[in-house]
């Protein structure tokens, strides 16, 4: 994994959000290393896409949803919206694009300010825009309340009279209020409860269909990412590992990490013991000093001489799915991760 | 139990709850936190305790444990650790158990590790308080402990600081330190909900694993019906501070008779799922544990809901199956429980669909 390339990406215009070469990387003190956060990403979405990004912590999940929308902007790379290329703009000009891209964070109550009211929070962003009078103001805030299912007349109070999940309910109307054409959405349900988690996860397919969103879904719970996207970008380190729609991809992983990935997940059935060999075992290498070649070589069961020596590219497998290894899964395939680190 | 190593010892189960309440007095009234609790549990035996955020599962086990803040807390009933009644003593009497008899790992290894002490002291200081060893010796063991965790390079470990670790290590060293003195039974409070899926299933594993080594009883507090599937013996469903629910792991997945239970299943994306298929959903809240309604406390909430539901409250009931009771008067899966919810479906779910819209402000 780990590997590089743009051939999984569509031709160049079909797309609304295009990512080509993305590289993040932050400085460590005056130490003159640095954490390669995101290592040549390329990935895109079209218009009303779900592209869900999944991966463990640390693998730059989060980072490469936030060089999307320019907090910060990416070492180098484009990220390209509707052709304008973001990495381009500066000041005045990144700010006209911004009311077209919001996000939704993963703790909803830290991320409300808790001294205003809900109804001002929401507010914030047409006002901030001048959208409109302040008649047609309160008239779009009540609409995305009652669409997200928060009683308008509720709309005096603070968020900490509401629980997490109406919380979370309050940051998507916010994001929702200047109607963007792109969300990001980072770890939104991942502090919920799993009754809550539903309700979220039910209305964010509802704001979907009904805005004709498109939203980058960051998660760490392959089960929730599958419901919610129509593709999913598996990420290692910050690398590329597979993309392909879910049905396909969870069917028949194709890189030994996403294989790692679904079998880590605790099945709510008691006939299904879990199998300590199929668990991933080892650490994550160090984002400072990354292996070389493929980044998952030294878990991976699979891994070659190959694998140190060269990056893999990423490669059509079946029709849609897309992954960078250099020997892939073969369905029906197992592996035992246990042995692979020794 | 058959063992050779405890028949010496006191031939009852390990650990009686019986009629367990825990309250907290505030300002807005009493908070029943948990309402009358009861469970056994075996030695060597797992019991998964289920339930939302708010149900009592960590009030319960820190009321069993008795590391609750005195102030306003009212404690019933009868908690029996190998026969003797431990719901009276002080902390300082209670010291005795703490460690060598019951331990505890927290959801978050950050917080719950000294940060300012180094590992090999943290883990050390539990094995001298118990064990009449000297440094050096407790310094060996705690090398040995961290081994059998899998923490690689044990010896550096012990002389590293927490955040000098990632948060699964860190799991593991927590895991170590409640290890150390050997206790008998270990409360393991939402111990993988900190961590990514691939370190849950490690950090799982290893807890599997060092409980069947050591014959340890085990409580596991979780809100995913999916860690403690594979894992438990025995599921106690909580809601509102009470079990709704509760029954050997594979007869509660198999014949599952609370609607909470069921709902709570269903409300999980599962991976078999196809994509975008809507989810089911709970409408609603769990109830004000100050002033909570007069019948079933899952009532408001319930798609089986009947008048009688708002009425009377619903005894633990047992099922034809051994072990497993529950409190419902329309159970999934009967007669009455079919009719009751095609009775809602009939009223077009209008039950149900106001609750969604009045899931809104607690007053």
């Amino acid at each position: 994994m780990a590997g590089s390339g743009t051939a999984h990406l569509r031709p160049d215009g079909e797309a609304m959000l295009r990512v080509e070469h993305l590289v993040v990387e932050f400085p460590v003190g005056r130490t003159g290393l640095k954490v390669n956060a995101v290592s040549d990403l390329s990935f895109d979405i079209v218009e009303g896409e779900t592209v869900g990004l999944v991966g463990e912590s640390g693998c730059g999940k989060s980072t490469t949803g936030r060089a999307v929308i320019q907090l910060p902007p990416p070492v180098s790379g484009s990220v390209k919206l509707d052709g304008v290329e973001l990495t381009d703009l500066h000041g005045e000009a990144l700010r006209q694009v911004r009311p077209r891209m919001q996000m939704i964070f993963q703790d909803p109550i830290s991320s409300l300010n808790p001294r205003r009211r809900v109804r001002d929070i929401v507010a914030e962003g047409l006002e901030i825009w001048e959208i409109g009078d302040e008649q047609s103001r309160a008239a779009k805030v009540e609409e995305v309340l009652e669409t997200v299912g928060i009683d308008p007349a509720n709309g005096g109070r603070r968020p900490h009279e509401f629980s997490g999940g109406q919380c979370q309910r309050i940051s998507i109307a916010r994001a929702l209020v200047t109607e963007p054409k792109l969300i990001i959405c980072d770890e939104p349900v991942s502090a919920l409860d799993v009754s809550v988690q539903a309700q979220i996860i039910n209305l964010l397919g509802d704001m979907r269909e009904k805005y004709g969103l498109a939203l980058v879904f960051i998660a760490h719970d392959l089960a929730v990412v599958k419901n919610v996207s129509d593709r999913v970008l598996v990420m290692y380190l910050g690398k590329f590992c597979e993309l392909g729609p879910p049905d396909v991809m969870y069917a028949n992983p194709a890189h030994p990490y996403t294989a790692a990935l679904l079998l880590a997940i605790p099945v709510p059935d008691p006939e299904i013991r879990p199998d300590s060999e199929q668990i991933l075992a080892g650490e994550l290498p160090s984002p400072m000093n990354p292996p070389s070649g493929c980044r998952f070589r030294t878990r991976c069961p699979k891994a070659q001489d190959i694998c140190a020596e060269q990056e893999p590219e990423v490669r059509e497998i079946r029709p849609q799915q897309w992954v960078a290894c250099h020997f892939p899964v073969e369905p029906g395939e197992t592996l035992d991760f246990a042995s692979a680190v020794t | 139990m058959t063992d050779a190593r405890f028949a010496a010892e006191y031939e009852g189960p390990l650990l009686e709850v019986s009629d367990v309440k825990t309250y907290f007095e505030t300002d807005r009234g009493l908070v029943r936190s948990v309402d009358g609790v009861s469970f056994t549990l075996e030695r060597g035996k797992t019991i998964g305790i289920v339930g939302e955020s708010g149900c009592g599962k960590t009030v319960l086990s820190r009321s069993i444990m008795g590391l609750l803040p005195r102030r306003g807390l009212v404690r019933q009933g009868s908690i029996r650790f190998e026969g003797n009644e431990l719901i009276h003593l002080t902390p300082k009497e209670m010291r005795a158990y703490w460690g060598s008899q019951l331990a505890m790992i927290f959801q978050d290894p950050m917080t719950s590790l000294n940060p300012v002490m180094k590992i090999g002291k943290q883990i050390t200081e539990s094995i001298r308080e118990h064990l009449d060893v000297d440094k050096d010796f407790a310094y060996e063991l705690a090398e040995n402990l961290l081994r059998s965790v899998r923490i690689p390079e044990p010896a550096r470990r012990l002389r590293e600081y927490p955040h000098q670790l990632s948060g699964g290590m860190r799991q593991r060293v927590c895991i170590a330190v409640a290890l150390a003195a050997g206790p008998k039974l270990l409360f393991a409070d939402e111990p993988t909900t900190a961590l990514d899926v691939t370190v849950q299933a490690q950090v799982l594993d290893l807890m599997a694993q060092q409980q069947s080594e050591r014959f340890m009883a085990m409580v596991l507090i979780t809100h995913d019906l999916g860690v403690v599937a594979g894992r438990a013996d025995e599921i106690a469903v909580m809601y509102a501070g009470r079990i709704v629910e509760k029954a050997p792991t594979s007869v509660l997945f198999r014949d599952m008779k609370m609607p909470y239970t069921q709902a709570l299943l269903s409300s999980i994306p599962k991976l078999a799922d196809e994509s975008h298929v809507r989810l089911a959903t709970i409408p609603g809240r769990p109830p004000d544990l100050v002033n909570p309604p007069k019948g079933c406390k899952f009532a408001p909430r319930c798609a089986y809901v009947q008048d009688r539901c708002k009425e009377e409250e619903p005894p633990l009931t047992p099922s034809t199956s051994p072990g497993h009771e529950f409190r419902c008067w329309f159970p999934v899966g009967t007669p009455e429980g079919e009719a009751a919810l095609e009775r809602n479906k009939q009223k077009g779910l209008r039950a149900t669909e106001a609750l969604v819209a009045a899931d809104t402000v607690e007053t």
